[in-house]
């Protein structure tokens, strides 16, 4: 009888294993950022090329920081969610436009309204690489040191919102 | 006549479809390590191709990085830093030894010592066991 046990108890310490497993997704990977100094930027900006969108604009503050771009199926599906937080005025929400063209962002924007404090331009990716960023949507929140508190992959919304980014602008100051 | 013309058609010359459509370095060795490195490095966002073997426009982008920070004269270990400083150790497909990596590198051997452990208990057992079946037919009836 004792010659099952231990293929039973190998069993039975496997099968929670692999249950949680299955339940997590392979293509979110964790960010090196979380609780390290945000790296900084200096972008053109969308909407004026003359001016520049860069990571002191939002220094000394709660920010959202949202990689996003016209060819991004789950940036649509977020944008209505950005609207909405852009209207509480809860954070301020700066873009970071990756790989995308110009006019189509702006004629985005216009369509759909505009979100961002501002955003900026990052038409060769290179922030997009500085910031470990590896499929837009994506959504950093950093506080008011500039440090990465939270990295959202995929879209937004509200149940995201309420879970991750709440307590974490609630809690520490 | 048409047959001809299909002979000449083995004359063309094979297109080389490649997906790393840069320019090479003029230096073979920057080249043969631009390969080395670029071969190790996972696209995240196509996980199990490397970025050697991508056309995703991120894998596109960080050979292009790779390719600036080789010119810049950085070393193969520098532009592996850059890399897992930005994207963590799951861009290498080597990870490095480290305490948070130490247990992906540890578990294989680990599990092979388990494994021989059980193979080593079962022969031991069988070789106490007596050679011949004196199992002995029933006598009663």
């Amino acid at each position: 009888m004792s010659r099952f046990l231990l293929p039973l108890a190998a069993f039975v310490i496997l099968i929670p294993i692999f249950m949680v497993g299955l339940t997590k997704d392979p293509s979110e990977l964790p960010s090196p950022f979380i609780d390290e100094l945000a790296p900084d930027f200096t972008l053109p900006s969308l909407k004026d090329p003359e001016k520049t969108v860069s990571s002191s604009d939002y220094a000394g503050q709660y920010a959202l920081v949202n990689v996003w771009a016209t060819w991004c199926v789950g940036c649509r599906q977020e944008h209505e969610f950005l609207m909405e937080l852009s209207r509480s005025q809860s954070v301020p929400i700066y873009g970071i436009n990756w790989r995308d063209g110009r006019s189509e962002a702006l004629r985005w924007l216009q369509a759909l309204g505009d979100p961002y404090v501002a955003s900026g331009f990052d038409q060769d990716g290179r922030v997009g690489i500085d910031w470990g960023v590896y499929g837009a949507p994506e959504t950093f929140l950093v506080n008011a040191d500039g440090i990465v508190l939270h990295k959202h992959l995929g879209p937004l919304d509200a149940t995201a919102w309420e879970r991750d980014f709440v307590p974490k602008i609630g809690g520490g100051s | 006549m048409k047959n001809s013309w299909l002979a000449l058609l083995l004359f063309v010359p094979y297109i080389a479809l490649a997906i790393d459509t840069d320019k090479a370095f003029e230096d073979p060795e920057m080249q043969a390590r631009y390969e080395e490195i670029t071969a190790e490095v996972r696209c995240l966002k196509c996980q199990n191709q490397s970025i050697k073997d991508s056309n995703a426009f991120l894998a596109s982008d960080l050979r292009r990085e790779i390719r600036r920070l080789l010119e810049e004269g950085k070393s193969n270990d520098e532009i592996y830093d850059f890399l897992v400083a930005r994207y963590g150790e799951f861009a290498l497909y080597r990870p490095r030894m480290s305490g948070k990596t130490l247990v992906l590198w540890i578990a294989p051997a680990l599990l092979l010592l388990l494994g021989g452990g059980v193979i080593v208990n079962i022969i031991r057992r069988r070789m106490n066991m007596p050679i011949e079946d004196d199992l002995q037919e029933p006598t009663n009836t």
